[in-house]
């Protein structure tokens, strides 16, 4: 059946704690962390983008899936920061990873739902049996406006995933889409920050669909809450996927490995995709896991997989999520964070 | 600066370390050349260069060329890798405290830098500690 062959994650080492921002703003840090569950967030270097953390979290997921790059037909990068307004960045993935000419490459956009975007579509292409193997990455390294609540959550990472028919560490068994047209959070073009609509980004937007999506796919499969050994739900924030789990029925141990965000920050296209990669480095076979995304604009897109025996030869070789997120850790003051993330006016 | 169409040649280097490895004396050439310096012989074989190494050596750029100055100050080093090969390149994610000669290195894929505001963006490896 098919499924994810190989996976891998991308978090770069940076990290600036909710007080360094808060204390620039004049803003109140424990109230912050309270409201937001959030206590530090990844940043990139200047030399780190979608494109690099792609290649990373990819060549990961070549190395789990132990696979010939040559033989990838299709890769999809989703992204809301792709480094480039026009030329791909898949293009440059494929390159990096030795998969060209003969495949099939798209940039996904939709907000924090593009990597799942891309899962969905590289997934439907093997069970169509169009390729052999197909590379879904979601990356981002999104911005907040200085000051702005977003500020606090936006994040950088990516998490890489291989599907195929054969030889999978986890079985595709089924997928569902839910999505309806709906304005909480935008940004222009040649805009450089988005916008957001305040509250309205919660229950018409994100609980929504969130919770449109996960009853639907249980509903499709006959698969109830307690069936479930993981839960991963997008995570805007740190107290949204407990909110959301708690009003489907699932409980807080279900959601707790899947979830990076109150370390992490939002990862936007990486963040539901990186929570599934945490749970997958500690599953065993049998195993069932609901991911489901979300995207603003907005729409949520759900998968429930089950893992395999595969998953213990793979899963020591390459780094695993919670290891890039405690370990090897940089520290920020504001001043080098608002350097690298170029929020700082310069003479031309 | 290079022009896109020479960054673009230089891609099977810059992303996937594509080397050649000459079939009469087994030295490893990189980037790959029409004929080996060492022997003359015009026969080689694809390769392609160790992703993991040491330190052989490294400096601080405090004054970079201009299209380097936001990365300043920065390290640069001569690493061994563990084919043998000796490769220059930036070693980041290094606190320079840390930097000493013999340390395990990886490769990893960065942005080496931008063409201005409105040019390309030119990617490639750079070296970090190997954990
Ligand atoms: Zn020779």
């Amino acid at each position: 059946m098919e499924g994810i062959v190989g996976y891998g994650a991308y978090i770069p080492r940076n990290r600036i704690k909710v007080e360094e921002i808060a204390k620039v703003w004049g803003a109140d840090a424990p109230s912050y962390k309270k409201g937001l569950m959030l206590e530090e967030k990844s940043v990139p270097s200047p030399d780190q983008d979608t494109i690099t953390m792609s290649v990373e979290a990819s060549k990961s997921a070549v190395k789990r899936a132990h696979i010939d790059p040559r033989e990838i037909g299709a890769v999809y990068v989703g992204s809301e920061s792709h480094p480039y307004a026009v030329k791909p960045s898949g293009t440059v993935l494929a390159e990096a990873l030795g998969a060209t000419p003969e495949a099939h490459t798209a940039d996904f956009e939709f907000a924090c739902k593009a990597g799942t975007e891309g899962m969905f579509v590289a997934l439907g292409l093997v069970k169509a049996g169009e390729i052999k193997y197909g590379l879904a990455v979601g990356a981002d390294t999104s911005q907040g406006a200085p000051g702005d609540a977003l500020e606090y959550s936006a994040a950088a990472g990516a998490a890489a995933f291989i599907f195929g028919r054969d030889n999978v560490v986890a079985k595709a068994l089924k997928t569902y889409s839910y999505m309806t047209d709906t304005p909480d959070f935008w940004r222009r073009e040649y805009q450089y920050y988005p916008q957001h609509g305040g509250r309205f980004t919660g229950d018409p937007a994100y609980f929504k669909h969130v919770m449109g999506a996960a009853r639907g796919i249980m509903d499709k499969t006959g698969m109830k809450p307690p069936d479930f050994d993981f839960v991963i739900f997008h995570q805007p924030n740190g107290k949204f996927p407990f909110r959301v789990g708690k009003r489907l029925g699932f409980e807080e141990k279900q959601i707790e490995q899947g979830w990076l965000v109150n370390k992490l920050g939002n990862t936007y296209s990486g963040s539901s995709p990186l929570g599934l990669t945490a749970c997958l480095d500690v599953s065993k076979a049998g195993d069932k896991i609901l991911l489901v995304s979300y995207g603003s604009g907005a729409g949520s897109d759900a998968f429930i997989f089950e893992v395999t025996k595969k998953i213990d030869e793979v899963r020591d070789l390459a780094p695993k999520t919670r290891e890039l997120l405690d370990e090897n850790k940089h520290y920020l003051e504001y001043g080098e964070y608002a350097k690298f993330r170029q929020k700082i006016k310069k003479a031309n | 600066m290079p022009t896109p169409s020479r960054y673009w040649r230089e891609i099977p280097q810059r992303y996937r370390l594509e080397a050649q490895k000459c079939k009469n004396c087994g030295v490893v050439l990189f980037p790959p050349r029409l004929i080996c310096p060492e022997c003359k012989s015009r026969d080689f074989e694809d390769t392609k260069l160790a992703e993991k190494g040491k330190v052989l050596t490294y400096t601080i750029i405090r004054v970079p060329p201009h299209q380097f100055v936001d990365q300043a100050p920065f390290a640069v080093g001569i690493m061994e890798l563990d084919d043998g090969v000796k490769l220059t390149g930036q070693i980041v994610d290094c606190d320079f405290e840390d930097l000493k000669i013999g340390l395990r290195v990886k490769i990893e894929f960065r942005k080496i830098f931008e063409e201005g505001g409105s040019g390309i963006l030119c990617y490639g490896y750079k070296f970090v500690p190997d954990m």
